[in-house]
């Protein structure tokens, strides 16, 4: 029974380097600092980096799965407050968890949590979806 | 720098957009995704983003789009996108402002679909000093 203040189970994505590199090819955003770790090192990061909107879109499939398909979410924002670092040869996590905040006119809200290493990754991250 | 006479402008996109199914496709296989008959919430940054480097780093808008950094997204979802849907975009810069240096710049992108709207999105981006 979906009420409110009700936690969602957890889930563990899994992130890597070639999942980044079929990221840039699905969404077209091939900045080398998603692939590149030599440019990613010259422009000040630590390593690697995720795309926001990678991290965003596995939150989003998190958000589908709950609601039951793509087509019953309506809205989801977020802020991207840290990276998700993927250095060369490792599985990074995202483990993302939700909570349900509203229920109303057959509208569920979800406030949403997404970390990587332990580190909040998205601030602000909520959606709402039909119920 | 942005020119601060284009906030509150809106632009048009460029060509209508057709939805191909392997551009889902792809999408959907990324996150792991088996329905491919909807693209998922967040699919539609591979038009806007698109839409946005062309329209904002036109020279009389003249955003340096090389220190682009993404600050925060948001999707309202009218009507989910499908394959085959043929799409108009338009580009609305809602609000600019310079703090230490660094310009944030919130952009809205409207998505249509026959003329009626199925996603609006907001783009903050942060332009690095």
């Amino acid at each position: 029974m979906n009420t409110v203040g009700t936690e969602l189970p957890p889930r563990v994505f899994h992130l890597n380097r070639e999942l980044l590199k079929r990221y840039a090819d699905a969404s077209g955003d091939q900045n080398p600092i998603h692939q590149d770790e030599d440019f990613a090192l010259s422009v000040g990061l630590p390593n690697v980096i995720a795309h926001g909107m990678l991290t965003m879109a596995l939150v989003g499939k998190y958000i589908s799965d709950f609601a039951g398909g793509s087509a019953k979410v309506l809205e989801f924002g977020a802020r991207f407050i840290k990276p998700v670092i993927v250095p060369a040869g490792q599985e990074v996590d995202l483990t993302v968890t939700a909570t349900i905040s509203d229920i109303t006119d057959g509208k569920i809200s979800l406030t949403l949590s997404a970390t990587s290493a332990d580190v909040k990754v998205l601030g602000m991250a909520k959606a709402v979806i039909l119920q | 720098m942005l020119n601060p006479d284009s906030v509150g402008s809106t632009f048009a996109g460029t060509e209508p957009i057709i939805v191909s199914q392997s551009e889902v496709d792809a999408f959907c296989a990324v996150i792991g995704e088996a329905d491919t008959s909807i693209a998922p919430p967040t699919f539609t940054i591979r038009i806007t983003l698109t839409q946005f480097e062309e329209i904002l780093t036109r020279p009389e808008i003249g955003l340096d789009w090389s220190r682009l950094v993404h600050g925060d997204q948001k999707f309202e979802i009218f009507s989910p996108i499908k394959p085959g849907d043929e799409l108009t975009c338009s580009a609305t810069i809602e609000s600019y402002r310079v703090a230490a240096g660094n310009e944030i710049v919130t952009v809205r992108s409207d998505l249509y679909r026959t003329s009626q709207l199925a996603i609006s999105a907001w783009s903050t981006l942060v332009v690095r000093a």
